[in-house]
């Protein structure tokens, strides 16, 4: 049964974020990017992670994509400019598909090769209270230096966003 | 669970590069970043199916930190996005061309 889940979250998970590469309009590309981020959340609890999964519905889904909604309704695009006015056309697409293309065909031959890939993924579950303890036992000093992290993250992203100078208005292009 | 790891690394492997597609062939700012949120995701599957295949949960806290970078990495980009945008009025990837900004 887990077997079908998994599968039908997979075709889930690459159609939504096919849809979501696509959509000229980039609100509707967020929405199915959310989309995609459930199934793969999902996906990890099916791969025995539910801590992480939770994570993912509430970091990825709740937090970044709600941070792109504002930020595309923030920035007051005139109508032409939400959509690329006529999208890449064939002339854009058709290189980076030959490319991609090759490049995925190679990874999938060498993932063909590898006769460890072939074993089936064993049962396993780690709960919350063990996955917590490796965090903050065998990992603490990483856990403080991506606090700092997002630290110098919010003081870098206050600084780029500041409201324009004086100087820099009258001045500047505007 | 009753799936090779193969099948698992495929599925990631085919999102990530339809993450790159988009990084390489859109010319809007928001869908470039896009693309880098789906490449990132692919990772994290990767690392969370690599935890589960050795029963470690060393790949389940990796997951935890490539969160942790993203929401920087995604909070700098866009303020970045906002600043270009108030410069020269356009997201558009073609405006930013030249090292004169």
């Amino acid at each position: 049964m887990a077997t079908w889940i998994f599968y039908i979250l997979g075709a889930v998970a690459v159609v939504a974020t096919a849809m979501a590469v696509t959509r000229r309009n980039p609100v509707h590309s967020v929405i199915y990017l959310v989309n995609s981020f459930f199934a793969l959340a999902l996906i990890f609890y099916l791969l025995g992670a539910p801590l992480v999964a939770a994570w993912e519905v509430i970091i990825y889904a709740g937090a970044i994509m709600v941070l792109f909604l504002f930020i595309i309704m923030m920035l007051e695009l005139s109508p032409g400019e939400e959509a690329d006015r006529q999208g890449p056309g064939p002339l854009q697409w058709l290189p980076v598909l030959l490319l991609g293309g090759a490049l995925l065909g190679c990874t999938l031959l060498l993932l063909q090769l590898d006769p460890a890939g072939s074993q089936e993924l064993p049962n396993w579950y780690a709960s919350p209270r063990d996955f917590g303890y490796a965090l903050f036992h065998e990992y603490a000093l990483a856990v403080e230096i991506v606090s700092f992290q997002l630290l110098f993250a919010a003081v870098g992203a206050f600084y780029v966003g500041r409201p324009a100078s004086r100087k820099e208005r009258s001045g500047g292009e505007r | 669970m009753i799936v090779p790891f193969q099948h698992l690394l495929i599925l990631a492997s085919i999102i990530f590069f339809l993450g790159l597609m988009a990084v390489l062939v859109r010319r809007n700012l928001i869908m470039i970043l896009i693309g880098v949120e789906i490449m990132l995701n692919a990772a994290g599957l990767v690392l969370v199916g690599a935890s589960a295949f050795w029963q470690q949960l060393d790949g389940q806290v990796m997951v935890i930190f490539l969160m942790a970078l993203t929401s920087a990495e995604v909070s700098i980009s866009l303020a970045m996005v906002v600043y270009l945008n108030r410069r020269k009025k356009t997201i558009d990837v073609r405006a930013f061309d030249e090292l004169r900004g």
